[in-house]
């Protein structure tokens, strides 16, 4: 019924990488509630790209190693 | 031990639920039931004639003002109780894609009420046809918004 993102993201990888920042930390940080985070972690919310730079100043790392999109197969 | 499972789970679905989405379900449910007490009075009261000549006025306005007024407490009772953050923007996200969704009811509902005041329709079906159409607007948009919250929502 709700089509699937097909947009894939690293930030449970990364929240482990920057000294396991819980979810809640993080949404703290973006001035969203947790439950976004983890919506987003789940791919079940695509944020905003205003948000999604947001994330990625967060772990001070380019949006594609937060966010990524596959390849076209034609 | 299953019931006491059975009641952890349950707070900590509360705890995986954002203020607006608690908000969403007192909506729905409060329209349901307000609407629910209203034809319960209203069909009991009719007997024998017919229903168009049943009162309704005070009947709808009162279990409209109790579902508002319910709506208002409840929220901020929820408010208070638990510890959720403010408004975000999936929720307004998901607050415009519910208006969305129930703003179809209230086409609806206005072009039934327009069609039966020009067949010259007793004011009773009017505003009956009004009422329904706003209460299952608000009950397939707080459906919408729940959908959205548990099962994944994506703005584009």
């Amino acid at each position: 019924m709700v089509k699937p993102t097909r947009v894939t993201n690293s930030l449970r990888a990364l929240r482990f990488a920057h000294g396991r920042l819980t979810q809640a930390e993080l949404a703290t940080r973006l001035g969203v509630t947790r439950q976004t985070v983890i919506a987003i972690e789940q791919g079940r919310y695509s944020p905003s790209l205003e948000m999604a730079f947001q994330i990625a100043h967060v772990f001070g790392v380019p949006l594609e190693e937060v966010f990524q999109y596959p390849e076209e197969s034609s | 031990m299953s019931r006491n499972f059975d009641m952890m789970s349950g707070l900590f679905y509360l705890d995986e639920v954002t203020h607006e989405e608690k908000r969403t379900w007192i909506l729905g449910i409060a329209a349901v039931v307000s609407y629910a007490v209203y034809l319960v009075i209203v069909l009991g009261r009719a007997g024998a004639r017919p229903l168009a000549e049943v009162p309704y006025v005070a009947t709808l306005l009162w279990t409209v003002g109790a579902s508002i007024a319910a709506t208002i407490v409840l929220s901020i009772v929820v408010a208070v109780v638990s510890k959720d953050g403010a408004k975000d923007e999936r929720d307004r996200e998901i607050g415009r894609f519910g208006e969305y969704v129930g703003h179809s009811f209230v086409v609806i509902g206005a072009v039934a009420a327009l069609l039966l005041a020009m067949a010259e329709a007793p004011h009773f079906w009017i505003a009956n046809a009004v009422y329904l159409a706003f209460t299952l607007s608000a009950i397939l948009g707080s459906v919408a918004r729940i959908f959205a919250y548990r099962k994944g929502f994506q703005p584009w």
